[in-house]
């Protein structure tokens, strides 16, 4: 059975069940389902053929196969997350966004990928909808938009790749050539891009995944970017030109991520930055930068959908996410603040932790591929994001000025959904080789030797020496309300204002031209009106006398045309 | 001992003990560079105190550079809300009950 299957007859049965028995249900599908892959293993199933066209729904390597575990742990999690949840619309959206996401990752052909490709849109826009609020309904649009945009681009590539190639297959695509010789290439590849939240590509991320529910948010945050993630993978391993989209993506987000206030935002940002490290993975492209990037993108599914659950949790218990309103939270929800610092550690790579075994790859495959500027780069945005996800968060949230709001430790479900994901940080973090063996090249590599933990600890200690040093000379910038512009800006403000101001003055030419012809055509009226009216040339009587005189003179010039 | 846990961070002893451990944990990893020989691959890599000195620096230039970037990137936080949402509230409004006015609604334009 297809992996997707389960997931889309669970939500089709969650229209109808209610309370328990949908809760049993959702637990037991993605518990059912993992075992249902594990079976599978590598291999593929189901062609059929629509038109002339060979599709394949399900082909599974190791590499697929790793993303398959993914997001059933990610699914289980995030549905015991939200097991105190009722609301049908959000409830089954989310089991139809896991198995979209299932979907796409066994996709064997193109067309297959593109169709579940659009049901990832269409399925979690409905998490972000399910906010209810004006914003959320908005922020939902645009992310709807853009991600429709992404389907169309790989559908319009799919089309030119079935030009040049005789398969449709899912393999390696790869952008050899400019734009024109290989559209195919360069429209596929924008399209994973819009999902992977390349750089001016990144805001609906930043817009929608804050404007969802607190449960919402943790499934959002699993697949999408994540399924991008695979498909650049397996389509465009080695790619130059992600080295340097990768280094941008993980180096630009942290410094909005220091002055952002809404705490999910920050987390947002922090996302795209953990994006960048495993998109250099895939452009550097050797198989351990490969393992790299696919572990790597492996745990950031779990700690931040648990630092995006313990922020959830706070949403849930205190209705407020800015960290201008938040603090001293650590009091009144103890659990959770320990669990949302195990998540932040593992972000931020410290050893023992998840993050550090995977980050390191990707590190270590950079610098021996002679990317020095670009293991720079890396090398500070890791200091950096331990600065934002790893030390801003915890501290905005649950220790700084006590804001004194009435809490509570959440739901017990919460709890379980985060301490499951704590677990997994830790196990993976303690032995890594649990996560080694899934990984689809063969490698033997070793995060914990001296070198490495000693250099990490360093990295990490004197960026918090920075933090605390910043802190009490009180030059860290301060939580303040506020929206930061960002590439959003131009489709949110730049181009509205400009299409504003066209039309008002189309409108006005408009209105000037009209004005014009009408005016045109009024004193045509008037010209005409005027000779025939009571005084006018053309309404005159004629005397008697001078029709004589006239038929006179007729007559005159007849006999004188007589004569001559 | 709840009560105990639960004013740890109010009192400022506590404080400047979990300080004071800190800066020794700091100064302990700063002094192991010249003592443990580390195998490198990047020429600055090697040099003692690199890391330290780049993850204190890097963050430092990160926080400054971030509040410098707020001079010019930052704006009220209804800036985009006051215009957006108030388009939303007056489809809204005009579809259920177009006698009464959003409160918020001048207009779209809001200078």
């Amino acid at each position: 059975m297809a992996p997707f299957v389960p997931f889309f007859i669970a939500a089709a049965l969650g229209l109808f069940l209610r309370g328990w028995a949908r809760a049993l249900l959702f637990i037991a599908v993605p518990v059912v389902g993992l075992a249902n892959l594990w079976l599978l293993g590598t291999g593929s199933f189901g062609h059929y053929a629509i038109l002339d066209f060979h599709l394949l729904l399900f082909k599974a390597d190791k590499l697929s196969l790793l993303f398959g575990y993914l997001f059933h742990i990610a699914a289980l999690i995030s549905v015991i997350y939200a097991l105190h949840v009722r609301d049908t619309l959000q409830q089954v959206a989310s089991m139809a966004y896991a198995g979209s996401a299932l979907g796409a990752v066994f996709a064997g052909d193109l067309l297959t990928l593109f169709i579940f490709w659009e049901m990832l849109a269409l399925t979690s826009v409905f998490l972000v909808w399910a906010r209810r609020n004006g914003r959320a309904y908005l922020a939902g649009l645009r992310y709807f938009t853009l991600h429709i945009l992404s389907g169309l681009l790989l559908l319009g590539g799919i089309v030119f790749y079935g030009q040049t190639h005789d398969s449709l297959a899912f393999g390696p695509i790869g952008l050899d050539g400019s734009v024109l010789d290989n559209p195919a290439g360069w429209m596929i590849f924008l399209a994973f891009g819009i999902k992977c939240a390349f750089p001016l590509f990144h805001n609906w991320l930043t817009d929608a995944y804050p404007e969802s529910t607190p449960t919402g948010t943790v499934f959002l945050s699993a697949f999408t970017t994540k399924v991008a993630i695979y498909a650049l993978a397996r389509a465009y391993p080695g790619t130059e030109l992600l080295v340097y989209i990768g280094a941008t993506m993980a180096c630009f987000p942290i410094f909005y991520a220091v002055i952002e206030n809404d705490l999910r935002r920050v987390l947002a940002y922090s996302l795209i930055n953990q994006l960048g490290f495993m998109v250099v993975g895939i452009g550097i492209g050797t198989s351990l930068a490969i393992n790299g990037a696919v572990a790597h993108a492996f745990n950031d599914v779990i700690f931040k959908g648990l630092l995006f659950m313990s922020m959830g949790a706070v949403l849930h218990v205190t209705g407020k996410i800015n960290g201008s309103e938040l603090g001293g939270l650590y009091k009144k929800m103890p659990k959770t603040t320990v669990l949302c610092i195990i998540g932040a550690a593992s972000i931020s790579a410290f050893p023992l932790f998840s993050g550090f075994v995977s980050k390191s790859m990707v590190m270590s495959a950079a610098i021996k591929n002679g990317h020095d500027w670009v293991w720079l780069i890396l090398l500070f945005a890791s200091a950096g994001v331990f600065h934002h996800a790893g030390i801003k968060i915890p501290y905005f949230a649950f220790f700084a000025h006590d804001a004194k709001l009435p809490a509570r430790e959440p739901p017990v479900n919460m709890l379980v959904a985060m301490t499951i994901a704590a677990t997994l940080c830790l196990t993976i973090g303690i032995y890594p080789q649990a996560l080694y063996s899934l990984l689809p090249y063969e490698m033997s590599y070793t995060p914990y030797d001296v070198t490495h933990v000693l250099t990490q600890l360093q990295l990490l200690f004197f960026s918090a020496l920075a933090f605390v040093w910043l802190n009490l000379r009180h030059l860290y910038p301060p939580e303040l309300p506020s929206v930061n512009l960002d590439a959003e800006w131009i489709y949110r403000r730049l181009v509205p204002d400009a299409m504003r101001a066209l039309f008002d003055r189309l409108f006005a030419l408009d209105q000037r031209l009209r004005g014009a012809a009408v005016g045109g055509v009024e004193r045509m009226i008037e010209g005409v009106a005027s000779h025939h009216r009571a005084d006018g040339i053309m309404a005159r009587n004629w005397l008697t006398g001078s029709m004589v005189a006239g038929v006179v003179l007729l007559l005159g010039v007849y006999l004188i045309l007589g004569w001559l | 001992m709840r009560g105990e846990k639960q004013a740890f961070f109010d009192n400022p002893d506590n404080i400047r003990t979990m300080l004071r451990v800190f800066y020794g944990i700091c100064i302990l990893l700063f002094a192991l560079d010249f003592v443990i020989h580390r195998h490198t691959e990047f020429r600055a890599e090697g040099l003692p105190g690199f890391y330290p000195v780049y993850g204190f620096v890097g963050c430092v230039v990160l926080v400054f550079a971030a509040k410098w970037m707020r001079t010019f990137l930052m704006r009220p936080e209804d800036y985009y809300d006051k215009r957006e949402l108030a388009d939303f509230d007056n489809a809204d409004s005009d579809a259920e009950a177009t006698h009464a006015p959003a409160p918020v609604s001048g207009g779209q334009e809001h200078v």
